[in-house]
C-alpha cells in the first residue's frame, strides 16, 4: 500500500516519543493516568476511539477528541462502537472504545461481530457498582459485567492500580491490534476514586 | 392483522439491487443480515464485500469505521429495513459524524422477511427517510428503477454528509443466493483487496 511506508516511519518516531512521556508522566504524578493511557494508546497507532462517556473516563475523552490525527465518535448505545471498530480494521484503521461497565450489557450480541471474525477489538471498561457505590442499579450489571465478557468470548484484563492499567493497556494493544484478538481492560472502580456529588 | 404474505406494490428487490451496483467499480460495500446480503451477492460477489450474517443492528455502523478509515473510497451499505430499525440510534451517531463518502441504502419490503414476513415498523408506517432527515441525513424514498439508476451515478462522488436511500421493494422471499459465511474469510479477502496485512 502505497501511505504505508511513510506512515510507518512517522508513527515510529511519534510512537517513541508518546510511549516514554507516559511512562515519565505515570512516575511523577500517579493520578493522570488518562495522560499515560492515552499515550499508550496513541503509541498503538490508535486513530480512531469511540465513547459512551463515563466520569471515569472524561480525562482521556478530552484527550481524544483534541488530538486532530484520531477521530472520535460519540455513541448512542456501547454496541454501536463494535461495529465502527469492525469496519474501521476493515479498512485499516486501528480503534479504541470507551465505555461504563453498564454498556457491556448492552453489547453482548454485537461482540459476536468481533469474536466470530477475529475483529481486534479494545475495550476500556470503568467499573461501576463494585466500591463503594452509592447507586444500586449499577451493581446487578457491574457483577455480571466480567463474566458476560467471558461469555462471548472477550478476554479480560483487571487493573487496580495506574501502573497496572498502562501495563495491561499496553499489552492488549499488542494482544489486539497484532493477535487478532478481543480484549476488555476493566479498570476497578476503587483506582477509579468515589463519585463525587 | 401482523402478517401479510406479500406487498404487490414496490419494486423487485433483486433488480432494485442490481441497478444500484451495476459498475460500482471501486466501491467497498457492507450488507446486513439477511435478504438485502444475498441480494448483493446475486448480482455479483465481489472481495470488496463484506456481508454480516448477525450482529444485528451494526451495518451503516461497519460503514461508518469503514468510511472514516478509508476516506480516499466510497462506501455503500445495504441492509434492511428490519436490520436498521434495530440500529436506528446509530443513524445519529453518523450523522454527528458527517462522513462524506458513506451512502445507506434500506431495502424496504415492511417486513421482516427471513422469519416468517412479520410486518415491520416501516410497515406499520415508519418513514426510515424520515426518522434519517431528523437526525441531520440528507434522505429520500425511491421508488422506481430510474431513480436508482440516477442514485447510482452520485454513489463514486463525494457528498456534503452521509446519504440514506430507502428503496420501496416487494415484500416477497426471492431464491436466496448465499454469500460465504466464514467472517474470517470474508475479513481478510476484504482487507487483501484494499493492499492491508492478512493475520
Amino acid at each position: 500500500m502505497a501511505v504505508s511506508g511513510k506512515r510507518a516511519m512517522g508513527r515510529g518516531a511519534r510512537a517513541r516519543k508518546a510511549e516514554g512521556s507516559a511512562r515519565k508522566t505515570l512516575a511523577s504524578e500517579p493520578q493522570d493516568w488518562p495522560q499515560a493511557l492515552y499515550g499508550a494508546l496513541r503509541s498503538a497507532d490508535v486513530r480512531q476511539m469511540a465513547f459512551v462517556p463515563d466520569a471515569g473516563h472524561s480525562k482521556l475523552i478530552e484527550l481524544f477528541t483534541a488530538d486532530p490525527e484520531v477521530i472520535s465518535n460519540v455513541l448512542t448505545t456501547e454496541e454501536e462502537g463494535v461495529a465502527i471498530a469492525a469496519g474501521a480494521w476493515l479498512g485499516g484503521m486501528r480503534s479504541v472504545l470507551l465505555m461504563q461497565s453498564s454498556g457491556v450489557g448492552n453489547c453482548i450480541n454485537m461482540l459476536s461481530l468481533a469474536t466470530i471474525s477475529r475483529f481486534p477489538l479494545l475495550m476500556l471498561v470503568t467499573m461501576r457498582g463494585e466500591w463503594a457505590e452509592f447507586n444500586p442499579w449499577q451493581v446487578p450489571m457491574g457483577r455480571a459485567t466480567e463474566p458476560a465478557l467471558n461469555a462471548i468470548g472477550i478476554r479480560t484484563f483487571r487493573a487496580e492500580t495506574p501502573q497496572a492499567l498502562l501495563d495491561m493497556t499496553s499489552s492488549a494493544a499488542t494482544l489486539t491490534y497484532e493477535a487478532d484478538q478481543q480484549v476488555a481492560v476493566l479498570i476497578s472502580q476503587r483506582m477509579l476514586g468515589r463519585k463525587k456529588w | 392483522m401482523v402478517t401479510a404474505m406479500t406487498n404487490s406494490r414496490g419494486l423487485d428487490r433483486r433488480e432494485a439491487v442490481a441497478a444500484l451496483l451495476k459498475d460500482r467499480g471501486d466501491i467497498l460495500v457492507i450488507t446486513g443480515l439477511g435478504s438485502p446480503g444475498y441480494d448483493v451477492h446475486a448480482a455479483s460477489d465481489k472481495d470488496s464485500t463484506f456481508y454480516l450474517w448477525g450482529a444485528m443492528g451494526a451495518a451503516a455502523l461497519m460503514g461508518l469505521g469503514l468510511a472514516q478509515a478509508r476516506p480516499d473510497r466510497n462506501v455503500v451499505v445495504v441492509t434492511g429495513d428490519g436490520e436498521q430499525l434495530m440500529g436506528l440510534g446509530g443513524l445519529a451517531t453518523i450523522a454527528v459524524a458527517k462522513p462524506r463518502n458513506l451512502v445507506i441504502v434500506v431495502i424496504d419490503n415492511g417486513h421482516f422477511g427471513e422469519t416468517g414476513m412479520q410486518r415491520s415498523h416501516t410497515g406499520l408506517g415508519l418513514d426510515i427517510a424520515k426518522v434519517a432527515q431528523a437526525c441531520g441525513i440528507e434522505a429520500r424514498v425511491l421508488r422506481r428503477l430510474r431513480e436508482i439508476e440516477a442514485v447510482r451515478d452520485t454513489l463514486q462522488r463525494r457528498s456534503k454528509g452521509p446519504r440514506l436511500f430507502v428503496v420501496k421493494v416487494r415484500a416477497e422471499n426471492v431464491p436466496r443466493s448465499l454469500p460465504p459465511r466464514d467472517a474470517v474469510h470474508l475479513k481478510n479477502r476484504f482487507r487483501s483487496q484494499l493492499g492491508l496485512p492478512v493475520t
